[in-house]
């Protein structure tokens, strides 16, 4: 077992303003192990940018612990804390960069602030440079640089201080698909190659799949639900989850998924299964036809999962046979009580925790 | 009065002019600088919030922003006199000057220093930087451009104070305008002090401009 390096311990966070007291954060308890690329999703407004500032203490919690490598950071002085920050590195939506500095300027500056020699801050600079792949733009400016050149700027920035975490807050969210590709790539190789434990703060499910092995789900300020990405994206319990990993599912898009038909099965599928023609290779051994409502295929870094809302026969006997022939390939599936949403049910049945 | 004791004149008073300016303009700024970021700095949402003390400064830089400056000159003349030991003459008029111009000064800063995007400061929060280094290495660097335009029109407005100073026995040009120009009727004189005194601000704002505009690194 790696052991915690962040540790949230009952952080709530209130804020005060003109019309009374907002809680942002309600006693939020989290558990980052020291390698994990731990994504929190949540929609805007589910309190997920306020989470991330408490761990570096950007933002003070009203209540509870933050500790960061076993040592408590809540109520250290400004001193000591910024001590620890140097640590804690931190890329944001709009890159956050000195606009009256060049990339090599700012990739100094926590050298700087850390009292490096200016010779030695600048050969590393250049060094991290090549490693966000951004030689050649050594003494170009923000205003020069793309959005994806910026961040790979910050990103290098945030590696000076040889951090232990980084925070990525929405890192990705100001970025076109291409360029969020291959800044997703380039932090997973941080991740990966150099241990450096990621925090990521984001609405886009693509994110989580591509960057993450574990995921926390945000809502109204709270944590309703987290573990292993294979795991909740096999089987979300929370409605909330299912909404943020399955969002074209929805009623909008999909009207029939979530009433008109009768016997619908959810089924999900994993990396045994995924492969195999399991629904074909059924409907050939049975001789029904079934009907396909919601079919959808994800990599997960980089193994396979899918979703699949199907309609089973109306007659209930092959029904049985149906479900029974899903079962012996061992694919996960619950019932959709008619007139029920798609989201209402879990994969492994409706008597598990579902929140509001 | 001949070109030659004219020509004197105009220089004697044109540097008399520029010194009190530039004087004037440096010790505003030693003293509304710092008062400038302090007021940033100790803003709800700054750095380090002092609500009092942002309520108080802030009511004090607008007091004397609210008087005239001639009426403050005047007001002020007895406690200068006391404090360096005359009323008159360039000495006196850049004591007012500064007077005048530090809470000026600061309200420029001030400005400048909001321009400056609130999440470079929080990365430079997030990266452990002390407040002092935020100061020196984020708020005064990344707003340099509008800091330099502002210090451009600041030397502008205390040069006009410096003119002002003159119908009150200031020295310099304001004070040959008055003296010349307007109590001998020489309108000749008048208008060449004038003119110096167009030149003079062309010269601060072109200088000013383009001092700024060498130092941002944003346009390219």
């Amino acid at each position: 077992m790696a052991e915690n390096i962040i540790s949230l311990q009952g952080v709530t966070k209130e804020f005060t303003t003109k019309s009374g007291p907002v809680v942002a954060l309600r006693d939020i308890n989290l558990d980052i192990e020291r390698g994990d690329s731990y994504g929190i999703i949540g929609l805007s407004g589910a309190g997920k940018s306020t989470l991330v500032r408490t761990i570096n203490l950007l933002e003070e919690p009203t209540e509870g612990k933050v500790l960061f490598d076993g040592r408590v950071l809540t109520g250290l002085k400004s001193k000591e804390l910024n001590l620890q920050r140097r640590k804690i590195s931190m890329i944001f939506q709009q890159f956050n960069l000195l606009m009256q500095r060049d990339a090599v300027g700012n990739i100094c500056f926590p050298l700087e602030i850390a009292g490096v020699p200016k010779a030695e801050a600048v050969a590393k600079a250049e060094e991290l440079l090549k490693v966000v792949d951004l030689e050649e733009r050594a003494h170009s400016y923000p205003s020069q640089l793309s959005g994806g050149q910026k961040q790979r700027v910050a990103i290098a920035r945030a590696l000076a201080s040889d951090p232990e975490v980084i925070l990525c807050d929405e890192a990705t969210s100001a970025l076109d698909p291409k360029t969020t590709r291959s800044i997703l790539t380039l932090l997973r190789k941080i991740n990966e190659e150099r241990g450096i434990t990621l925090v990521v703060i984001t609405h886009e499910m693509g994110v989580i799949k591509q960057l993450c092995n574990k995921v926390a789900v945000i809502e109204g300020g709270e944590i309703v639900e987290r573990g292993p990405v294979k795991e909740i994206f096999a089987n979300p319990k929370t409605k909330a989850a299912r909404k943020l990993f399955f969002p074209d599912a929805g009623e909008r898009e999909m009207p029939h998924v979530r009433t008109a038909v009768k016997n619908r099965l959810r089924l999900a599928f994993n990396e045994q299964t995924a492969y195999k023609p399991i629904i074909a290779n059924m409907i050939l051994e049975i001789g029904e036809p079934v009907n396909m409502l919601y079919a959808n295929m994800d990599a997960l870094l980089d193994e396979q999962k899918g979703q699949m809302v199907i309609a089973l026969s109306d007659d209930k006997e092959i029904a049985e046979k149906q479900k029974a022939y899903l079962m012996k390939e061992g694919v996960n599936f619950t019932e959709i009580p008619e007139d029920s949403d798609y989201y209402d049910y879990p994969v492994n049945g409706p008597e598990e925790e579902v929140s509001e | 009065m001949d070109a030659q004791t004219l020509l004197k004149l105009l220089g004697e008073g044109t540097v008399q002019t520029l010194i009190m300016t530039l004087v004037g303009t440096l010790v505003s700024y030693m003293i509304g600088l710092p008062v400038g970021v302090s007021l940033i700095t100790s803003s709800p949402n700054g750095i380090r919030p002092m609500p009092v003390y942002n309520k108080v400064m802030g009511f004090i830089v607008n007091v004397i922003r609210s008087m005239p400056f001639l009426i403050l000159m005047i007001a002020f003349m007895p406690y200068i006199r006391i404090l360096i030991g005359t009323g008159i003459g360039t000495a006196a008029t850049t004591a007012a000057l500064i007077l005048a111009a530090w809470p000026f000064v600061a309200r420029m800063v001030e400005q400048s220093l909001l321009e400056v995007d609130p999440g470079v400061i929080e990365a430079a929060q997030a990266m452990g930087a002390s407040n002092m280094q935020i100061i020196r290495k984020v708020l005064l660097l990344e707003a340099r451009p509008s800091l330099l335009n502002g210090a451009a029109v600041a030397t502008i407005t205390i040069l006009g104070y410096s003119a002002m100073a003159g119908t009150l026995g200031g020295g310099g040009l304001g004070d040959i305008a008055i003296r010349f120009g307007h109590y001998r009727f020489q309108p000749t004189v008048m208008w060449i002090t004038i003119i110096v005194l167009v030149v003079l601000v062309q010269i601060m704002q072109e200088i000013g401009i383009r001092v700024a505009a060498k130092l941002d690194n944003r346009i390219n």
